[in-house]
């Protein structure tokens, strides 16, 4: 039988994502023989023309040519996976969404006019059909495993879409908003971490981006009546690593309320 | 003759290799780098200085605690607060396990197949199966100690302006003892290991930059020096240093005002500061016949094992004499100014520069990663390296071209913008 091949591809990132691959230290040996790791760069010098069966996405779309990049790829490709907060919402680099791509060039660089971009950073699904989308910046791990075990075993990933909430339930967290007042994301955030913010102490920030339903609107005027949170800040809170999605509205909204 | 490298792997991020010879003579050598630019600096005006930390760990999924660090330490440095004791410690502790990943990457996952002769470690692991499984385990300790401190491996959550969201309990910490001792072991086998690769010949007269403190091996704090007469506080960094802008990289390329090109990472720290390792380091340094001044950059390799063994060695000394510190974090109130803060993330030094006003906006940005600050020295070392290797093949060539960039680990994401070799004979 021919082995699955598997391409893991880059664009406007961290590398975070793909690097979880390679953080798998005890499965990446008996996972690349079990593949054909047939394009990897951050990983090997083999570069092996396609079709792929798996195609891992890492990075926002930037570029006029990685436009172009994505949709070979997507050809070239029977199951694309958008993995991350870049590729599945444009990431933090999407702030630039907000402004004027032109002002962001010249106070980077000297030299804007060597600088090729986009106005926009966009998200995969943006561009070509994406057949699954991990969350998370960074991706779960363990997620990312499961969800090539099951492709290899011929199974349908699915991948749960309850709140964070959830998950600090599980763990036996006491919540950090009811008991110290710490805002926390965890009621209108896509689970998958584990609820590590909370179990540290800490509000959720939402790096997984929003869950299926939110309820922002409640959560929000909950921040700014009971805890006195300026909408300046809870607008920030809503524009970090996920600001192409859900929240995008509410954002708006609580933003025109302040002007 | 072109010796072109269109997408270089094993690197951290996007960018190629260009190399023109004409006459036996090197005419032109580019280090490309078109990774994307993602606009950090622009972005982060306007956000609150909190949230520095967690914002730019998002420029590097591989040293996200380096920048975590520098922007923390250039906030407090603006805001007049001293981070000391357990605390201070606790955040050495995190950067060792930084260390310790991302240097066993780079070693074991990245550089050791170019000096075996193999496209990947997954193939190298057919023939040396027991050196790729150390290097993971190695990999795996250090992950494993930055996701206790840190909340996991990659984008910690746990470091803010001032210390932590939340102190790890003395038995939490205990925990992961005896990995650390175990790696400490492991790590002493792969330094002997690494020794005995062949190592191709090139020596230079590098200037080599890195912090230097009177008490320790430098990660968190320290003067900024270096071997041709440098010693200044980080404050003064943009006195001595600046970024141009070449049209071939979308990284910006830095120098030192006086002198040009210089180097920074485990070989620049190494030269400078072996007295200040770790006793056992030293001596399994000396063991091996490696200690200071090394300028042949293919050492880099035994180097980055050298700073493996002596991260273990560190944490475990921290692990055993662990006191849970009473508070979490340091109390501040907000005010205006600029900071200043640099750290040694595992490539070199990292220099944050922070403008805020009195509502902990932040106004002005400034960031200089590591490898931006090694493109200079990178290439010359392309330079020599091809012009001393003249009489080898294409394809040979192109092979020990990559690997010359390969020995500064690269990381094309950080310098905000990677690699492609292409080497051209008219």
């Amino acid at each position: 039988m021919r082995k699955i091949r598997l391409a893991v591809w880059k664009f406007a990132s961290c590398d975070g994502c793909q690097l979880s691959l390679l953080d798998c230290e005890e499965e990446l040996l008996p996972l690349s023989e079990a593949v054909e790791v047939a394009y990897f760069l951050e990983a090997s010098r083999r570069v092996e023309k396609g079709p792929y069966h798996i195609s891992l996405v890492e990075g926002s779309i930037t570029t006029p040519h990685d436009v172009e990049r994505i949709k070979r790829i997507r050809r070239a490709s029977r199951y694309l996976i958008a993995i991350g907060a870049c590729a599945t919402a444009g990431g933090i680099q999407a702030l630039r969404n907000l402004r004027d791509v032109e002002e962001f060039t010249s106070l980077v660089y000297a030299r804007p006019e060597y600088i090729d971009t986009l106005k926009d950073s966009t998200p995969v699904s943006h561009h070509v059909k994406v057949d699954l989308e991990l969350r998370g910046c960074p991706i779960n791990k363990h997620q990312l495993l499961y969800v090539l075990i099951s492709l290899l075993n011929g199974r349908t990933p699915s991948i749960p879409s309850h709140s964070l909430c959830l998950e600090c339930k599980m763990k036996d967290n006491v919540c950090v908003m009811v008991s110290e007042g710490v805002p926390c994301m965890g009621p209108v955030t896509h689970g998958g971490c584990g609820a590590i913010c909370p179990s540290y102490r800490r509000g959720c920030y939402g790096c997984y981006g929003p869950s299926e339903t939110v309820n922002m609107e409640s959560l929000g005027r909950w921040w700014i009546e009971r805890y006195g949170m300026e909408r300046e800040e809870l607008v920030r809170r809503l524009r970090t690593f996920n600001i192409e999605g859900a929240l995008a509205p509410f954002a708006r909204s609580f933003e025109g309320e302040g002007a | 003759m072109r010796i072109k490298v269109g997408n270089l792997a094993r690197v951290e991020g996007e960018g190629g290799i260009y190399v023109r010879v004409k006459g036996g003579k090197v005419q032109e050598v580019r280090l490309n780098i078109f990774e994307p630019p993602r606009f950090f600096e622009a972005f982060l005006r306007g956000r609150r200085f909190d949230e520095a930390p967690d914002i730019t760990a998002r420029i590097c999924g591989i040293c996200p605690v380096a920048y975590q660090m520098s922007s923390s330490h250039a906030m407090e440095d603006l805001l007049g607060v001293k981070v000391g004791g357990g605390l201070r410690t606790l955040r050495r502790l995190i950067y060792c396990g930084e260390w310790i990943e991302s240097h066993a990457l780079h070693v074991f996952l990245l550089h050791a197949p170019d000096f075996l002769g193999y496209q990947s470690a997954m193939e190298m692991a057919g023939d040396h199966r027991d050196v790729v499984e150390k290097g993971l385990n190695l990999k795996r300790i250090g992950n494993a100690l930055v996701a206790l401190v840190g909340g996991r491996e990659i984008h910690p959550v746990n470091l803010r302006v001032g210390g932590f969201y939340r102190v790890p309990g003395k038995e939490e910490l205990r925990g992961i003892l005896e990995d650390l001792k175990r790696g400490r072991d492991l790590a002493v086998e792969m330094v002997r290991w690494a020794s005995t690769l062949p190592f191709p010949d090139l020596e230079r007269d590098y200037e080599f930059v890195a912090l230097s403190h009177p008490d320790e091996y430098p990660m968190n704090e320290g003067r900024i020096v270096s071997n041709k007469g440098l010693d200044i506080d980080v404050r003064d960094y943009d006195d001595h240093f600046v970024e141009e802008q070449v049209p071939h990289s979308t990284a910006l390329h830095s120098r030192l005002k006086e002198r040009g090109h210089y180097l920074v990472g485990p070989l620049a720290r190494f030269n400078l500061n072996f007295e200040r390792l770790r006793p056992i380091a030293r001596e399994i340094a000396r063991e091996v016949g490696l200690v200071p001044p090394c300028r042949n950059p293919f050492l880099s390799i035994v180097v980055r094992t050298i700073e493996i063994l002596h991260a273990f060695d560190e944490a475990v000394g921290i692990v055993e004499g662990y006191e849970e510190p009473g508070e979490a974090s340091i109390e501040f109130e907000v005010r205006e100014g600029t900071g200043y803060g640099c750290t040694e993330a595992p490539r070199g030094i990292l220099y944050h520069r922070y403008t805020i006003d009195g509502r902990g906006i932040i106004r002005d940005a400034k960031i200089v990663p590591p490898t931006s600050q090694n493109q200079g020295v990178m290439e010359e070392d392309l330079r020599k390296f091809v012009e001393m290797n003249l009489h080898m093949a294409e394809e040979e060539l192109t092979f020990r071209s990559e690997q010359t960039i390969r020995n500064y680990d690269p990381c094309i994401s950080c310098s905000t913008h990677l690699l492609k070799v292409e080497i051209r004979r008219d």
